[in-house]
């Protein structure tokens, strides 16, 4: 089984800042890491790798930097990296990175299962997973947070809905986004380290994965950014003091009233 | 291929003329020109500060012409569930008709599923013109596949201007389906809306957990589409007896991908979080998975739902279900007490529209106070003892 896991690279959101001045997010000095909901992801691939054999690769597209992110996950276990970075890709949506995605894996040929993260911390869209699924014209089943069971041809899933859950089936090769309670990602262990630091992260262009050139980067995005700010929140509060007793009574008899 | 200038954005800073390996670019009044030697390389697009130079190809050239001639409308999914609208529809419908009407265009609905006409004339009543009906058996149930399918067929052929899908689970999984399909801009997560003077819808979205909110154009391509972060927007009134267009339309041939074997509804701790007119939520304040069953007592005291920050869930004192936030629930009940929450924006996100807020809170410095209606400064674990001897003796 060839299942390929989708990482991005993101700043830090722990340590997100944004400059007053000019509304942008400040990305000086503050540290890069593989998108938090990323890591469920590989964890997950490199369990069906465990139990079922077949290999794992890590895709990213971003800048020349994003190699780190896929060391990572070699460290963390996946046989193979692809970054695919070029300016051509810069600036792309997500309709534009999904459908560079997709080219990549055309590429990568014989792909069984694709897992994507829930979402990527620095944009929060939750769109790249379905979007790719898309572009191959193949299934998408988003919010797993089970793999059931699954064979080299099909797939069964629960899916968390926003009432419960659902169990669903599909044939592969299918995309899947999944959420944290699938799985508890693993730290990465000495041996791979020492792998991931010799290992050789193949870097893709839009030629490698036969791209159109106005489906890639900012050319290939229908979406334009035209402004960012910082939200804002205000709200004039009373605080009611005294001993825990009055307070609480103070705060009933506002509620109460309300 | 072709390069174009949207001259409203351009602020004539000569950047390109520079920037241009080939000494094409002369700038004119209202912006750059580009004489014969232009090889379009591209150096300009990406040099422009304003983002005002684009390139667009022949497939997008044929795409804009029949567009901007035929589109018209806009369309809000209709997700219903059991044969109940979902509210994000409804809260939906009042921003939707805003927009509309600033454009002169009908505000329209599509509704899928099965034995479900009598919600036609309910959004009618809530102010749509038009419902665009598909009902099928095998529609019955939400489902990514047929789902999809569908509401792509329905917008090419009807062609709106504008497409908003509330952001359920479901509605965040078929949104950016569909926009594929369609090749087509897709904002997520909306938190509001606006045109500019050209008429393109300005869609405004948190970004960075909240830290940054950004508004997004789609100029060149139709539809424009969002999802919508629900209990944002208000509800219309609904109008009984209002009359409007139900047009039944054919379904193309489907083509299944999944097979839906069960669907469950799973038990939560009292009300469900999303509806709840009183929200109880906890955060690490309470110090432990026993200690949070104070929150728990006095959501049933006030007869609320139980919310929690992501720090109490990561620790597994509640389920995520209970998650209140940006990567949780977005709430916005009459009253929000949040006990023990410092108030990080990632939270603020998901409950600030609330109508009242509570917040207990022992570090007076905390930033859930710069939201909160009324501010206790305390320990928990003697505030809401006190708290629910209060309500109960009264
Ligand atoms: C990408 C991203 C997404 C996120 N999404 C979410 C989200 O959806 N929802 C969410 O909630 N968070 C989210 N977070 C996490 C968020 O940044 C905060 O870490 C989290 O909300 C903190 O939870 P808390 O307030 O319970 O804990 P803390 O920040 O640790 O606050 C505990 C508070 O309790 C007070 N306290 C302590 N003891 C007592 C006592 N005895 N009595 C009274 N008060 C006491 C303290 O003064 C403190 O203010 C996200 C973070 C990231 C990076
Ligand atoms: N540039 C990228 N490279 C690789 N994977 C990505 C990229 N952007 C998004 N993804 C994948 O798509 C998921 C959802 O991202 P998003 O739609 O941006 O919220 C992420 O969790 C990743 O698995």
């Amino acid at each position: 089984m060839h299942i390929v896991v989708c990482i991005k690279q993101v700043p830090d959101p722990s340590q997100a800042r944004i400059d007053r001045e000019t509304g942008m997010v400040i990305r000086e000095g503050v540290d890069k890491i593989t998108n938090p909901f990323d890591l469920y992801a590989l964890e997950e691939a490199l369990r069906l790798k465990e139990a079922q054999g077949g290999k794992v690769t890590a895709l990213s597209m971003g800048p020349p930097a994003a190699a780190e992110v896929l060391r990572d996950a070699i460290a963390m276990g996946v046989d193979h990296g692809v970054l695919l970075s070029a300016r051509g890709f810069a600036g792309a949506d997500t309709l534009a990175t999904s459908y560079t995605l997709a080219q990549a894996i055309r590429r990568l040929a014989d792909v069984h299962l694709i897992i994507c993260g829930k979402q990527a911390a620095d944009g929060d869209t939750a769109q790249v997973g379905p979007g790719l699924a898309a572009n191959l014209d193949i299934p998408h089943i988003t919010q797993v947070r089970k793999i059931a069971q699954i064979t080299k041809e099909s797939l069964q899933v629960e899916r968390l809905t926003d009432t419960g859950y659902e169990a669903i089936e599909v044939n592969l090769p299918a995309v899947i986004t999944v959420v944290k309670e699938i799985n508890e990602p693993r730290l990465p262990g000495l041996r791979g380290m020492m792998r991931a630091k010799k290992a050789e992260i193949q870097v893709w262009g839009p030629e490698e994965i036969d791209a159109d050139e106005t489906r890639i980067g900012l050319k290939g995005s229908p979406t334009q950014v035209w402004r960012t700010f910082e939200p804002e929140i205000h709200r004039k509060g009373e605080m009611l003091t005294g001993t825990p007793s009055e307070q609480a009574a103070a705060l009933w008899e506002r509620l109460r009233a309300l | 291929m072709e390069i174009r200038v949207r001259t409203d954005d351009c602020t004539i800073c000569g950047v390109c003329a520079q920037e241009c390996p080939f000494g094409s670019i002369s700038m004119g009044e209202v912006g750059p020109e580009f004489d014969e030697s232009c090889t379009l390389c591209g150096v300009c697009v990406e040099s422009c500060p304003a983002e005002a130079i684009y390139m667009v190809g022949e497939a997008e050239k044929i795409l804009e012409e029949r567009d901007s001639s035929k589109s018209r409308g806009v369309w809000v999914f209709a997700e219903q569930r059991a044969g109940h609208l979902q509210g994000v529809v409804l809260e939906l419908l009042n921003e939707g008709k805003n927009i509309a009407t600033q454009l002169g265009e009908p505000l329209a609905c599509v509704l899928l599923g099965d034995e479900i006409e009598h919600l036609s004339q309910e959004l009618i009543e809530y102010g749509v013109d038009q419902v665009y009906l598909a009902e099928a058996p095998e529609l019955k149930d939400y489902r990514d596949d047929l789902y999809a399918q569908v509401l792509e067929h329905l917008v090419g052929k009807y062609q709106p201007t504008i497409f908003l899908i509330g952001g359920t689970t479901n509605g965040r999984s078929l949104a950016p389906r569909v926009a594929t399909g369609l090749r087509t801009g897709l904002t997520a997560d909306c938190t509001g809306f606006a045109l500019d003077e050209a008429g393109n819808l300005l869609q405004t979205r948190p970004a960075f957990g909240g830290n940054l909110m950004a508004t997004i154009r789609c100029p060149h391509h139709r539809p424009q589409m969002a999802t919508v972060r629900p209990k944002v927007f208000e509800a219309p009134t609904r109008q009984p007896g209002r009359s409007g267009e139900e047009i039944r339309v054919e379904l193309p041939p489907l083509k299944p991908w999944a097979h839906i074997l069960e669907i469950v509804d799973e038990e939560s701790l009292g009300p469900n979080l999303g509806e709840a007119n009183v929200v109880v939520a906890g955060g690490r304040g309470l110090g432990s998975a026993e200690k949070f069953r104070l929150v728990e007592d006095l959501a049933r005291a006030v007869g609320g739902a139980v919310g929690a920050s992501r720090a109490v869930v990561d620790a597994g004192w509640v389920s995520y279900p209970h998650q209140v936030g940006q990567t949780g629930r977005t709430v916005a009940p009459k009253l929000y007490i949040a006990c023990g929450i410092s108030g990080a924006i990632q939270h603020l996100v998901g409950m600030q529209s609330a109508e009242t807020i509570v917040a207990i809170n022992r570090d007076p410095d905390a930033p859930i106070f710069s939201v909160a209606t009324y501010g206790i400064v305390g320990e928990v674990e003697e505030i809401i003892p006190a708290l629910i001897r209060e309500i109960k003796s009264r």
